[in-house]
């Protein structure tokens, strides 16, 4: 895969280094959507995304509401209205595919929503649900179907007998499950995972979590796992893009981005998140009261879009949007101020936590 | 899609069994009676006992008797017979123009519903128009033209119709289109077609054949209608119009006449109308959830255990503004299902109490019990909630709505919900001021500007005068704070106070309750599902399971070291607390027993690895540990910090 524009190398510059030869999976190459909204208002959801998917790998795309992540995985299946840019899977620019071509994907590209309440139809039980993918393509006797039902069910961890009851018999945590037998029937290389775990209750969302791992080791499949935990993220993926109002501004390797953040931003989202630990969590709110600006208007187009609520934002900020570059440990980062935030981030987070992960 | 019958078990039995199973008997009866003039007039040759036009003019007149059972008319046709064969016309006509209105109708508006776009314009276009148009006119007109031909007739009939159904059936097809399995469904590759039968139709179905019966109806009363005035069927043919009007005309020599048509048309449009709504009804009862097996029936309230050592510990304590006792919540409609069993607990002056929980735990119906806001169909069954010093449960309810608001206010998950969108949100607070307070309007809206200048909203006067859905959601649930604190409430209950809001909102959000928190003395109610909003902002810790109080502790402690297994698997099943590299979560096995299905012993030992067989034999106490931490578990001892375990 070679592209020619500069920023299109920014693609592969974060993939880890002993992967940098394999070509990946699924590519946003520049990638923007624009919805038409309300008296054709045009509401800019992605602006000029590039990152790629390799084979095997978890890529999380976290942010707030707004940030454009949930846009992306659904530009990736063919559901949001791609205005700009190209997503390739295996090579082959699949942006506006259809009908056949549509379909043809179709069977190595999934999805997983949040809501596993809605994403079942209440009228079908779970077999019929399961067997659409399997209807796409043909060539399958009644026979094959339902045996590929059954074991999809017993894999997700659901009893085969499940297949003739209806959703409305399952709990939240089942019907996920299912949800997740249905992308995977059809064997697909890239699932993504939007919000997957996020309507689940504590208790059941680590099974899913295992459920997705355990199948990920055992099917080499991808996952775009789109998320607004932080937490889960981490666990989850092998590398993470944030997301701030449609574009990526800081682009790494999980565990980097997660425990030493380096984009004021992705800081803000981290000392946030309140910690499962009093003592940790009362250290870190005492550091970090106001660790975001109260929004005020932009002065210019050109700003950084994160200039009028950064504490770091100087004048530089406001006039230039600074481009994802690399930073020396191999992260694409957009920031002017990459040397203060570092200072920002060992102020605000160090001490803070005894758990395993800072050391 | 042959290949699906084997997975629709539920289905397959189902055909097994006669259409009209699971219908209401009414509408069993309505169907019976349709289908009986069907197969009346399909057979007419075969079981009419005359000829629908055979004079006999020596028996005209008759009453009912045993030779003609509905008697005979002007020449001595027998009344049954005539009315077995109108069937065959009147039955036939209102036949042509369901199936025109259903086939254009729905297969136009469904396509149309889901394509969207110009297409459904011109539906609705051509739909205003077929409106405008004088219906009963245009078909006049065409019967003039075309002589008499009732077939021509009903056809236009259901052509006239069908693009207000085609409207219908696309608005329906609008909001099945929305729903995620749609989108799940094109994301599997399935064609538009299989997408439309598959999902779309079934959705569709009931609304359809609501509209079809009514339509049915009308169609037989327009068809009876042109009959009476003889503008279609053409004597001696018999029809059930042609009759009445037959019985119309010598009503002056027998009153009988109208009557066996009349009925018979009368019956049909309301058995029409029952079938529909009967199919509908059946449906909808097929979509309930099942009943929960092991429910309690006949509205039986467990009562509460006065040996409760728990209930027993709390004592009458100055510090203490509001104590729940022994409360237990029960579903009151068809049946006693228990929703929250028998929760202590009490909260001093100025703390900050989590509930943690899980969905069907019973957090948010025990605080919904102390403000006296449960939802219809569910009420405390036993228990008190004392509020400094007042009962409130069982009290008069103007009492219980003076504490409400005044004493204790609640906050709840989707702040824009909470505010009426038609008032600007300074008025609403004004209202609210002036509820708890005899303050002049100008006094209410000045004091409201306190209030939302106390929840650091930026601009109050601007932000006053706005709209709700001109708020951002943090905006907004401040503005539903300022208001909660305009009764100056002794205790504040947030029910997932940030769940709806973005993790840097709800930060802010989370420090001005704890600021109003400090400023104020206000006590606080904090349910949650998440640990990391309860270590940041409570005092101490009641986990719920299964209706249950399984454990209270201070906040350090509790994380320090659960004391029961449910605890324990929360916390660690936390990706927070798992080792970096991403190896398996510790989870919970199982899932929450639904409600209703809660077990006799331990609640929660089939997902426990503590278990054992004393866990399951009886009820389990809760048991004193500290002087302020309980758990109810006999296996306390064995648990362990969520950090435990793992490499450090």
């Amino acid at each position: 895969m070679t592209t020619t524009s500069g920023a299109g190398q920014a693609i592969h510059a974060n993939v880890p280094r002993d992967r940098a030869d394999e070509s990946p999976l699924l590519e946003f190459d520049h990638l923007s959507v624009v919805y038409r909204g309300a008296r054709r208002m045009r509401v800019s959801a992605v602006d000029d995304v590039s990152f790629s998917l390799l084979p095997g790998e978890t890529v999380g795309l976290v942010g707030e509401s707004g940030s454009g992540k949930t846009t992306i995985g659904s530009a990736a299946v063919g559901l949001a209205p791609v205005t700009a840019g190209k997503i390739r899977f295996e090579g082959q620019d699949v942006t506006h595919a259809t009908g056949p071509k549509r379909r043809a994907l179709s069977r190595k590209l999934q999805i997983i929503f949040q809501d596993p309440y809605s994403s079942l139809n209440p009228l079908r039980t779970i077999g019929q649900t399961l067997i659409e993918p399997l209807l796409v393509n043909g060539g399958t006797t009644r026979q094959q179907q339902t045996s590929a039902v059954s074991d999809m069910l017993s894999r997700v961890g659901l009893d085969p007998t499940a297949a003739g009851r209806y959703p409305a018999n399952f709990s939240g945590g089942e019907r996920q499950r299912v949800a997740i037998a249905r992308a995977l029937m059809a064997s697909p290389k890239v699932v993504v995972c939007d919000e997957a775990v996020s309507a689940l209750d504590l208790s059941v969302q680590a099974q899913v979590l295992n459920l997705l791992a355990e199948l990920q080791r055992e099917l080499d499949i991808s996952y775009l796992f789109i998320s607004h935990d932080l937490s889960v993220v981490r666990h989850m993926c092998d590398r993470v893009a944030v997301l701030y109002r449609g574009q990526i501004v800081e682009l790494g390797e999980a565990g980097l981005i997660h425990d030493k953040a380096l984009h004021p931003y992705t800081q803000a989202l981290l000392t946030a998140s309140p910690l499962p630990d009093p003592g940790a969590q009362r250290r870190l709110r005492e550091k970090n009261r106001s660790a975001l600006n109260p929004a005020r208007p932009t002065a210019s187009l050109k700003a950084c879009r994160f200039a009028n609520r950064c504490p770091l934002a100087t004048d530089v900020c406001e006039q230039e949007a600074p481009e994802l570059k690399a930073a020396p440990d191999g992260r694409l980062i957009a920031c002017h101020h990459i040397a203060e935030a570092a200072l920002l981030y060992s102020s605000r987070v160090e001490h803070t936590r005894d758990g395993p992960v800072n050391e | 899609m042959a290949g699906l019958r084997s997975f629709a078990k539920a289905d397959r039995s189902r055909k097994h069994r006669s259409p009209l199973h699971g219908i209401s008997p009414l509408g069993a009866i309505a169907g019976s009676f349709l289908a009986l003039l069907v197969i009346a007039a399909v057979l007419a040759p075969l079981i009419a006992p005359y000829s629908p036009t055979g004079n006999d003019l020596s028996a005209t007149y008759q009453k009912p008797g045993l030779h003609h059972l509905l008697g005979t008319d002007e020449f001595g046709r027998d009344l049954l017979s005539r009315i077995i064969y109108g069937g065959r016309i009147s039955l036939t006509g209102v036949g042509v123009a369901v199936v025109v209105y259903l086939i254009l109708g729905a297969t136009i508006g469904v396509v149309a519903g889901y394509v969207g776009g110009i297409l459904d314009s011109v539906v609705t276009w051509v739909a205003e128009v077929c409106f405008a148009l004088p219906g009963a006119v245009v078909i006049l007109v065409l019967l003039a033209t075309l002589g008499n031909n009732v077939t021509a007739a009903m056809l236009v009939l259901g052509l006239l119709a069908a693009p207000s159904l085609a409207v219908f059936m696309s608005g329906a097809t609008k909001s099945v289109r929305a729903e995620m399995y749609i989108a799940a469904a094109r994301v599997t590759g399935l064609r538009t077609r299989q997408i439309l039968m598959r999902h779309v139709l079934p959705q569709v179905l009931a609304p359809l054949t609501v509209q079809l019966s009514l339509f049915a109806g009308t169609a037989l009363l327009v068809q009876t209608g042109l009959d009476f005035l003889g503008l279609a069927t053409q004597p001696p043919t018999a029809s059930w119009g042609a009759m009445v009007s037959d019985g119309a005309t010598h009503l002056g020599q027998d009153g009988w006449m109208v009557v066996p048509p009349g009925v018979v048309v009368m019956l049909s449009v309301m058995s029409f109308g029952l079938l529909g709504d009967a199919l509908q009804d059946r449906r909808r009862e097929r979509l309930k959830t099942p009943t929960p097996v092991n429910a309690r029936p006949g509205g039986v309230p467990i009562a509460a255990d006065d040996t409760d050592c728990r209930a027993a510990s709390t004592t009458l304590d100055p510090q203490v503004v509001l104590t729940v006792r022994q409360l237990s919540v029960g579903t009151n409609d068809g049946g006693y299902t228990p929703i929250v069993d028998n929760v202590t607990f009490e909260l001093r002056h100025g703390a900050c109490i989590g509930i943690v929980g899980e969905s069907g735990s019973g957090k948010t119906m025990t605080a919904l019990s102390v403000i006296g806001l449960l939802p219809d169909g569910v009420a405390i069954s036993a228990g008190t909630v004392t509020f400094a010093g007042r009962e409130l449960v069982g009290s008069q309810r103007n009492d219980s709505a003076g504490v409400r608001g005044a004493g204790i206010a609640m906050i709840s998950q989707e702040p824009v919900a909470n505010l009426d969108p038609s008032f600007t949100v300074g008025a609403q607070v004004a209202e609210v001021v002036r509820r708890h307070s005899r303050a002049s309007r100008r006094q209410a809206y000045a004091e409201a500007l306190d209030l939302l200048t106390q929840v650091r909203l930026p601009n109050v006067k601007q932000i006053a005068k706005r709209y709700p859905h001109q708020l951002s959601g943090g905006m907004a649930q401040r503005v539903v704070i300022a208001a909660a604190l305009a009764g100056k409430p002794q205790v504040l209950i947030a029910d997932e106070p940030t769940t709806a809001l973005d993790v840097t909102v709800q930060a802010e959000i989370l420090e001005l309750l704890r600021d109003l928190r400090a400023e104020t003395g206000l006590a606080m109610i904090l349910v949650s599902h998440d640990w990391g909003i309860i270590a940041d902002s409570c005092d101490s810790a009641l986990v719920m399971y299964a209706g249950q109080l399984v454990e209270e502790s201070p906040i350090a402690e509790i994380f320090d070291r659960p004391r029961h297994p449910y605890s324990e698997g929360l916390m660690r099943s936390n990706p927070y607390y798992a080792p970096p590299s991403r190896s398996k979560l510790p989870s919970i096995p199982g899932n929450v027993p639904a409600l209703g299905q809660w077990p006799l012993g331990c609640r929660f030992a089939a997902r426990c690895q503590y278990a054992t067989e004393d866990c399951r034999a009886t009820s389990i106490e809760l048991v004193r540990i500290d002087s302020d931490r309980w758990a109810r578990c006999i296996h306390h001892d064995l648990v362990a910090a969520p950090q435990a375990g793992l490499a450090s």
